[in-house]
């Protein structure tokens, strides 16, 4: 191994810096919810207590955060289920190029690069002018869906494009079936990625302000809920919320890559016949 | 027939992703742009074809100075989270060599960005505030007397909060197709005596150029189109167009709201229909 260019260290002081400069706020809310109960929003801590988390449990001051974290949750879980769903749909829809491939592909990019606010009031508007009721599992699903469907088509074209089609051909002159083509060969081909794509669903549902603000009806989910708090309440108890929240995507990133984890495991023990007899 | 036969199967395949398009996307805007020409009382709005609301948004030199300040914003926001993105990109993808130890990196880089990005807002806070780290830092090292209120609730705290929410909207599509570079291209340069700086002017830049477009839509359309941010950590002092648009709905003036919106989205498509110029985004994927 040749010896590293100085610039080695000095990208990698860099790199060190932007871990830092990521992860340096998050840790530092992390330490300040465990503030003390006389404790402020900033340091020097005023002894160490579970007091705000405690204080979070017993939801007086602080509204309804255990029914927002519910809808929340649940609203992540039908927002992932679609978008896994209809991704892989259209995902090999697109390799068969059909006509009117191309406008379908750009009105999918104009959904994720358009203002979000925009969305939140347009949907509110013919919501409200139809006479429906706004409400989170209505008109907040179908706002949230079109900010994680291009993400789960973006990653299902990336998905395809590397895909090596004589696997498909091979099960084809075996004499499957389109449908058991899907079912036998591409789709555990493409298992790892489909929980990337779920885990996109359900973070990016789960962590969404903008695009459930106007659409969320009377009922607010987690992050509405948080940004609430922000405005009215001033002690670290909006630290606890904050801790807890992060340490639950945690958890679920966690659970996703031990996914992907298994996945491939069984995939390599369990992958190829080869040299086991017929 | 066969022909035709893709092409249906295509269609009942993509079927569910037309119709969330044409119900929450196509038609929120088409009812955008019809409501912009709408009229409103204080109660209620009502149906017209009136130019009041653009009339009035063009007569504004609020609106002038609100559009200077997110082209502002997206432009510092952009030229920030590039020059980050693409060093921290360059490193991982070229600098360490086991693609173990580059996986890891990688997640450590992308973790954050799962947390909720209020909740990464408030967590600025202890920091710059008033008796923040940084405050507190810099008075007992004898640099400053007294706390920098600018810290806090000011241009440079939000843009701080941008480049902390959206670099790593650069840093993976700028490292996704640095990994793609055909690293004999690299030992080519070097063989012919290029210096690492000339390969990564002539050799790496032109060919990451791809992930850099893709990385600048990204950041330029989430700044612009941002109201949030702005608001939480100018501490309601600063304004860009998102908070212009959030001001109206919060005070029910839709139709002005629409109207300001229909702006935003062609300044929005503009800026993007440029950049595309550049990069053929389908064939990048």
């Amino acid at each position: 191994m040749d010896r590293r260019p100085r610039s080695f260290y000095v990208l990698a002081a860099v790199f060190g810096l932007f871990v830092l400069f990521l992860y340096g706020p998050i840790l530092t809310i992390g330490i300040l919810s465990f503030q003390g109960p006389q404790g402020g929003l900033t340091f020097p801590m005023n002894g160490v207590s579970l007091h705000w988390f405690r204080d979070l449990f017993q939801e007086q001051a602080v509204g309804d955060i255990w029914g927002a974290f519910r809808r929340s949750f649940g609203l992540g879980l039908m927002v992932m289920v679609t978008t896994v769903v209809i991704s892989v749909m259209a995902g090999l829809a697109f390799r068969k190029r059909f006509a009117g491939s191309g406008v379908l592909f750009y009105a999918a990019i104009t959904s994720l690069v358009i203002p979000s606010i925009l969305i939140s009031l347009g949907v509110g508007l013919i919501f409200n002018q139809l006479g429906l009721k706004i409400h989170w599992a209505t008109s907040g699903f179908g706002a949230q869906l079109t900010w994680t469907l291009p993400f789960g088509l973006l990653i299902m074209f990336a998905v395809f494009n590397r895909f090596d089609r004589s696997y498909e051909e091979a099960a084809r002159d075996q004499g499957a079936s389109a449908w058991q083509t899907i079912r036998h060969v591409v789709l555990p081909i493409i298992a790892p990625s489909l929980i990337g794509v779920a885990l996109f669903g359900f973070t990016l549902s789960y962590d969404e302000f903008a695009r459930t603000l106007l659409t969320a009806g009377s009922y607010n989910t987690l992050p509405l809920e948080i940004f609430g708090m922000t405005t009215n309440v001033t002690t670290p108890v909006i630290y606890a919320l904050g801790t807890l929240t992060t340490a639950f995507s945690f958890a679920v990133i966690a659970l996703c890559l031990l996914g992907v984890w298994i996945v491939s495991r069984r995939r390599a023990r369990l992958g190829s016949d080869a040299g086991k007899g017929v | 027939m066969r022909l035709t036969n893709r092409h249906l199967l295509g269609w009942l395949e993509a079927a569910p992703l037309t119709l969330v398009l044409l119900a929450f996307l196509a038609a929120p805007i088409a009812m955008i742009v019809i409501v912009s020409f709408w009229g409103a009382t204080e109660f209620s709005i009502y149906p017209a074809f009136q130019f009041d609301n653009y009339e009035f948004l063009f007569s504004s030199p609020v609106t002038y100075r609100v559009f200077g300040a997110t082209l502002k914003y997206a432009f510092v926001t952009w030229a920030l989270t590039l020059s980050i993105g693409f060093t921290v990109a360059y490193f991982l993808a070229f600098h360490i060599r086991s693609q173990t130890v580059q996986i890891a990196l990688f997640l450590v880089c992308t973790i954050p960005f799962w947390t909720s990005n209020i909740i990464r807002m408030i967590s600025w806070i202890p920091f710059l505030g008033r008796n923040g780290i940084a405050n507190q830092t810099l008075i007992s090292w004898g640099v400053i007397d007294a706390p920098l209120e600018w810290l806090l609730y000011s241009d440079f705290s939000v843009i701080l909060a941008f480049v902390h929410l959206y670099t790593l909207f650069m840093v993976v599509p700028i490292f996704n197709t640095m990994m793609r570079i055909d690293r004999s291209l690299l030992e080519a340069a070097r063989d012919n005596g290029a210096s690492g700086f000339q390969t990564l002017r002539h050799v790496i830049l032109p060919l990451t150029k791809p992930g850099i477009m893709i990385g600048t839509i990204f950041v330029v359309t989430l700044v612009m189109g941002d109201f949030i941010t702005v608001r939480f950590m100018s501490g309601s002092q600063r304004a860009n167009v998102g908070r212009l648009i959030s001001n109206d709905i919060g005070l029910l003036q839709y139709p002005s709201a629409a109207a300001t919106a229909v702006v935003l989205l062609c300044t929005v498509l503009i800026v993007i229909a440029i950049l595309l110029r550049f990069v053929n985004i389908r064939k990048e994927l």
